[in-house]
């Protein structure tokens, strides 16, 4: 945990990223909070502020008695949220550094398509 | 959750000299707390009073609802380890263990025994006789293995390289996590235990100037660096704490900055940087503010 967000967000972040990359399937169990804290050397209060936010969401499940679990339809879900979080994320530093600039809208779609040629 | 220690308006002197002033906070059950502050800040004087060592001047301390000063069935449920902590002359390191595992009624004598071969004391060396580190060590198995509802470390580090430092943090952790219980640590060393603690207590001469969750307090406090004119625009929407400029670019650290300032800030060309929790802190300090919740 190395940057100066919150580390409960990073902790949801990370898994939300595992979750996403495949690397976490849905129905897969989700590491304890006592685990994620060792792993981290994070207070465990803090990883299951993390685990909790996404349980909120219904991203994650609670078996009691069992454990934390991937709940169906999670992987889409976030990314359809990230996909509407893209634009604000990533555009829009992205034309504030364009305009400093001087790069029009034009020549950073040729950008963009020799990206996607590469 | 439940309250276990509920300070009120402590004040303690010393002749002329106010140590603590006015100081009121609680402590919730299953927590572990950072106590910081800078060296005379009245951290140390805080922490006897809480374990019932030392009298407050005025104010009121409860510890599990009583006052901790001569009960004994309150004081065997709380555990301070002081960074000075005298033994008598003769003690060896196993009088030592021996010693606790009679005050405490929560004593793990298994685990005490594999805290002392995981930070290789030699069992049967005079307290006297041990280095610096090795001392703070004792104080550490006994602190942990005490298992005590409440347990105080005051600046457990003296003489502990960083291997030992890093024991000492993974140890309290695995073991706080498979029993819980409410622990201060009073620290300096901010960046080593600043996600250990899930709430800070700030002290600054004598008061309480900070009494929050430390994920809150890691994004209260924002460098922002621009265009003199920009920073100004945003800094009007937190309180600043510190201001330099070089040439043309100026920074203010600023507590408290809303989602719109935030907003505006990328268009204007100002860059947002979050403290870390040691570098809000020494800029809370440095700046004396008043509390923050």
């Amino acid at each position: 945990m190395d940057d100066d967000r919150p580390i409960f967000v990073q902790i949801a972040e990370q898994i939300e990223n595992a979750i996403i990359d495949g690397s976490l399937a849905e129905e897969a169990q989700v590491p304890s909070t006592n685990e994620l804290a060792a792993f981290h050397r994070i207070n465990p209060a803090t990883a299951a502020k993390g685990i909790n936010e996404l349980v909120d969401d219904g991203i994650l499940y609670k078996k009691r008695g069992i454990g934390m679990f991937v709940s169906p339809g999670a992987r889409a879900r976030l990314q359809q949220r990230r996909r509407d979080q893209f634009s604000e994320r990533y555009l829009r530093p992205l034309i504030v550094e364009a305009t400093k600039l001087g790069l029009t809208a034009s020549e950073l779609k040729a950008m963009i398509d020799k990206w996607e040629t590469r | 959750m439940s309250t276990v220690v509920e300070v009120d308006g402590v004040v303690r002197r010393f002749g002329r000299m106010t140590a603590l002033d006015e100081v009121s906070f609680s402590l919730r059950a299953n927590t572990i707390y950072g106590l910081l502050g800078r060296n005379g800040a009245g951290k140390s004087t805080l922490m006897q009073i809480m374990n019932g060592h030392l009298l407050a001047t005025s104010g009121r301390v409860a510890v599990l609802g009583e006052s901790p000063w001569e009960r004994a069935a309150v004081r065997a449920r709380m555990c301070l380890v002081r960074e000075n902590q005298l033994y008598p002359d003769q003690f060896r390191v196993h009088h030592a263990l021996r010693a606790a595992s009679f005050l405490f009624p929560g004593w793990d004598e298994a685990y005490a025994q594999s805290l002392v071969d995981d930070f290789q004391l030699p069992r049967s060396r005079q307290v006297k006789k041990l280095s610096r580190g090795m001392l703070t060590a004792v104080g550490i198995v006994i602190g942990l293995a005490s298992r005590a509802p409440l347990t105080f470390f005051d600046e457990p580090y003296v003489g502990l390289d960083a291997v030992a430092r890093q024991l000492f943090y993974d140890r309290l952790l695995a073991d706080y996590a498979e029993h819980p219980r409410t622990i201060v640590l009073s620290t300096h060393l901010i960046d080593e235990v600043a996600n250990l603690v899930e709430h800070v207590l700030l002290l600054d001469r004598g008061r309480l100037i900070v009494d929050d969750d430390a994920d809150h307090l890691r994004g209260a406090v924002t460098a922002i660096t621009g265009p003199a004119a920009a920073v100004d625009r945003i800094a009007a929407s937190g309180t600043e704490l510190h201001r330099a400029t070089v040439g043309t670019l100026t920074r203010a650290t600023l507590r408290g900055l809303d989602d719109a300032a935030r907003g505006t800030a990328a268009e204007l060309g100002v860059t947002l940087e979050p403290l870390s929790l040691q570098q809000a802190i020494v800029s809370l300090t440095a700046n004396g503010m008043e509390g923050s919740r």
